[in-house]
């Protein structure tokens, strides 16, 4: 059997996402908490945890859109016409936070409204994305090749709920990061953080998860039916069970542990996401093998990906691995 | 028709606007990179700190205009999808892979490495802080050979059969990246970005020269600088002119608008100036010189050039756009030529160092590598209109179902948010050329170099703000 290429890239495409929202997800939820740090000096010291890799963070979100258009062209032709104004709103945000990394340190007097664009651009960009993912799980209408709907069909309750969930869950992302790469009141500051966002993202996925099935006969049949249940069972078990250890580790002052823990919760969620969807790229019309680019494309990209990819995660844990340990304020510099 | 030519109209001023904030960034930052690169080399080969200095001045602007470039670009990786979602349907399948190998060798690899370059120093060493400083350079010119490779298909279009869908789809993937056009435009590119922070370079130098001759720092970058404007101008002039040739080739048309040549002729004019009229069909006030326009296009006195009436009416570029940013896309690469020549001849006479006017003309001429890149990519991409894909694919049948007004809404917040945003980057960006290099050095502990940016690398950059 020759190998299913369209398959492959979905899963690469899929493992792109994944990473993208794990890594910008924790840079992103620094921003979002900027404000409630108590000082510049708090500010300063977060922003250094995240410096170094943000940029290699959003770095798979042109992967994410390059590669759809690469080997999925004709998702990519329909989806963003149809998510027009999340995606400009995310790209407007991000370029707000993205230039406040560098801006803020040129200048005195203007630093804090290059605070405000890091907090803003990153709030911008999380909602942007936490809608266009409800927009695109409640369905996306297309005739023929292209999107056939209006230019407001994203916004309902359910995008608005998707992306205010998004928005709790990168906030949680970066308050657990922040305990794992800071210490002193700082740290502290962010443990308290956490232990509500953590509570207010478990409601999130719950609504979520409760809410979805009931959009989509289908999605009902992937979760409810016999013996199908038996197969996605363990999917929520195992999200219990990882809200229980984060719940669990922010009360006994774990420092790793809750880091990865609402990474768990986000690989669970997302899993469950493919359950719902899977095969389909742009739900519910177009499956992965409708959008897939002719074979000769997708082996000419997978045959350089299979080197690069595996080069790429190597440099890329060498660079976290070359800025680990506590970021504190840097003594004498001021 | 009314409101649907408003969207497209409104679609292609986004392209424009956006697409041309966006190259500002790469056309310096390709250049910049390859020059720390340089520097830093230099200064592990012969520990001279003055390499260092001069190093670590133009790190800190490389970082704020890298940024602005990433930031920007994301933008256009994107908008082909938002904006022109037909074009990415019907050539996705050729052009996609291209744009992968973009973004898996490039810009994972600059970005990966960019922080280790920024901020490593102290925490990797010199020799693997090299090695990212190489990688991030690397990355640029990776970039520049993909994206250039998928701009040139666009243009010269090859190694592609159509589908039942209406697609491009790959024949001969050789073909599709060495199409025709794309081995000149990537030297005349990769020339171009070298050029353009040459003479920011050199500017920047010039500046501090005038202010104080000795500044050792700056007789660096200045020399530096002028060394490569007169070793590469040439080379661009050649490069360009071969562009040219190879555009004639493939893009009879364009070159027809670019030298404002309406009827076909042998033994045509060069015109030198004058305002191209496609309503009239002629160029009027036109200054010409006889017959050179046929030997610099022929390489003879008496060819025949094809001029803008002998293809339809309806495929006619925007002919003064075409013509004028031609001219001065020309026009500066001869003034870049004039400065490289003055520099060999001041070197002759005793120094750059000593050469006030030079300084000056060179300071002048600072930003004119963004002027002479923004001209050059008018003249090839309007140049290409009413074409995405010369020939085979419409702008107008390329374009994405957005309603009128939320394009229009769109475009007015990029306007106001780029003004913002990159105005006050830009705004930085001179500050810290402001700052004397001889200052880059200072810090809580000067005779560390390798330590002088801290174990926190924020407060590093920050700390240079005097």
């Amino acid at each position: 059997m020759p190998l299913d290429l369209p398959f492959v890239w979905a899963a690469i495409i899929a493992f792109a996402v994944l990473a993208y929202v794990v890594l910008d997800g924790f840079d992103l939820g620094v921003g979002i908490l900027f404000p409630l740090l108590a000082d510049r000096e708090e500010r300063d010291v977060a922003m250094n945890t995240i410096a170094p890799v943000w940029d290699g963070n959003e770095t798979w979100l042109v992967l994410g859109g390059g590669g759809l258009f690469a080997v999925f062209p004709l998702a990519y032709a329909v989806l963003l016409p149809a998510l027009y104004a999340p995606m400009i709103a995310m790209l407007l945000g991000l370029i707000l936070r993205g230039v406040a990394f560098e801006f803020r340190w040129k200048t005195e007097r203007g630093k804090f409204l290059w605070d405000w664009a890091f907090t803003c651009g990153s709030l911008i960009a999380a909602i942007a994305q936490g809608v266009a993912l409800g927009a695109l799980i409640q369905g996306i209408k297309v005739e023929g090749r292209a999107y056939a709907g209006g230019w407001l069909d994203w916004l309902t309750p359910f995008s608005l709920l998707t992306g205010i969930a998004l928005v709790v869950g990168y906030a949680l992302l970066g308050a657990t990061w922040l305990v794992w790469r800071t210490d002193g009141e700082l740290q502290s500051r962010a443990y308290a953080l956490a232990r509500p966002l953590a509570l207010a993202l478990l409601a999130a996925i719950g609504v979520v998860s409760l809410w979805t099935p009931l959009l989509n006969s289908q999605f009902l049949v992937r979760w409810f039916s016999w013996p199908a249940i038996l197969y996605v069972v363990p999917v929520p078990l195992l999200t219990l069970a990882a809200a229980a250890r984060l719940v669990l580790s922010l009360r006994d002052r774990h420092e790793v542990m809750p880091f990865a823990m609402t990474l768990a919760l986000f690989v669970l969620c997302y899993i469950g996401l493919g359950i719902s969807l899977y095969p389909a790229i742009v739900p519910p019309a177009i499956s992965i093998w409708d959008a897939a680019a002719p074979d000769k494309s997708l082996a000419f990209l997978l045959a350089g990906t299979a080197v690069l990819l595996p080069l790429i995660i190597a440099y890329t844990v060498f660079s976290y691995w070359a800025f680990r340990g506590k970021v504190r304020a840097g003594a004498g510099y001021h | 028709m009314g409101p649907a030519m408003s969207a497209l109209d409104l679609a292609r001023w986004q392209f424009a606007f956006t697409i041309s904030a966006h190259i500002i960034f790469p056309a310096f930052s390709i250049g910049l990179a390859s020059y720390l690169a340089v520097l830093e080399g230099l200064w592990l080969a012969t520990g001279r700190e003055v390499y260092l200095r001069v190093f670590r001045f133009w790190l800190k602007i490389f970082a704020v205009t890298f940024g602005m470039g990433v930031v920007s670009g994301i933008v256009m990786s994107y908008q082909f999808g938002t904006n022109w979602s037909v074009f990415s349907d019907k050539t996705g399948p050729v052009l996609g892979p291209l744009m992968g190998y973009e973004v898996l060798s490039a810009f994972f690899l600059e970005a990966g490495f960019l922080g280790v370059m920024l901020f490593g120093l102290s925490r990797v060493g010199p020799r693997l802080h090299f090695l990212a400083t190489l990688m991030v350079a690397a990355g640029t010119l990776f970039s520049a050979f993909w994206i250039l490779s998928v701009n040139s298909w666009m243009h010269t279009p090859a190694g592609y059969a159509v589908n039942a869908k209406g697609q491009f789809v790959p024949l001969d993937w050789w073909a599709v990246v060495f199409n025709p056009s794309f081995p000149y435009r990537l030297v005349h590119m990769v020339l171009a970005a070298y050029l353009t922070t040459a003479f920011v370079v050199g500017a920047v130098g010039a500046w501090h020269l005038l202010r104080d001759r000795r500044d050792e720092a700056a007789q660096l970058m200045f020399s530096m600088a002028l060394w490569m404007a007169a070793a590469v101008t040439p080379l661009q002039v050649a490069a360009g002119d071969m562009h040219g040739l190879n555009t004639l080739k493939h893009q009879p048309m364009k070159i027809a608008a670019m030298e404002g040549h309406y009827e076909t002729r042998a033994g045509a004019p060069l015109i030198l100036f004058g305002w191209p009229d496609n309503d009239a069909g002629m160029v009027r006030n036109a200054i010409e010189v006889p017959r050179l326009g046929s030997y610099i296009l022929t390489h003879d006195w008496n060819g025949e050039v094809k001029g803008l009436k002998a293809f339809p009416r309806a495929d006619w570029p925007n002919t003064p756009l075409v013509f004028w940013s031609f001219r001065a896309m020309v026009g500066i690469g001869f003034a870049m030529l004039g400065i490289g020549l003055w520099s060999l001849w001041a070197r002759w006479r005793g120094g750059p160092a000593e050469a006030r006017w030079l300084q000056r003309a060179t300071l002048l001429m600072g930003p004119s590598g963004f002027a002479a890149v923004l001209a050059g990519w008018i003249t090839t991409e309007v140049g290409r209109q009413p074409y995405t894909v010369y020939g085979l694919l419409r702008t107008a049948d390329s374009i994405s179902p957005i309603a009128a007004p939320a394009v229009a809404a769109s475009l007015a917040m990029f306007v106001v948010v780029y003004f913002a945003v990159f105005g006050a980057g830009t705004y930085y960006i001179l500050r810290m050329m402001g700052q004397r290099p001889s200052d880059a050095m200072h810090g809580p502990d000067p005779h560390q170099p390798v330590r002088a940016s801290g174990l926190m690398p924020g407060p590093a950059m920050g700390r240079a703000e005097h």
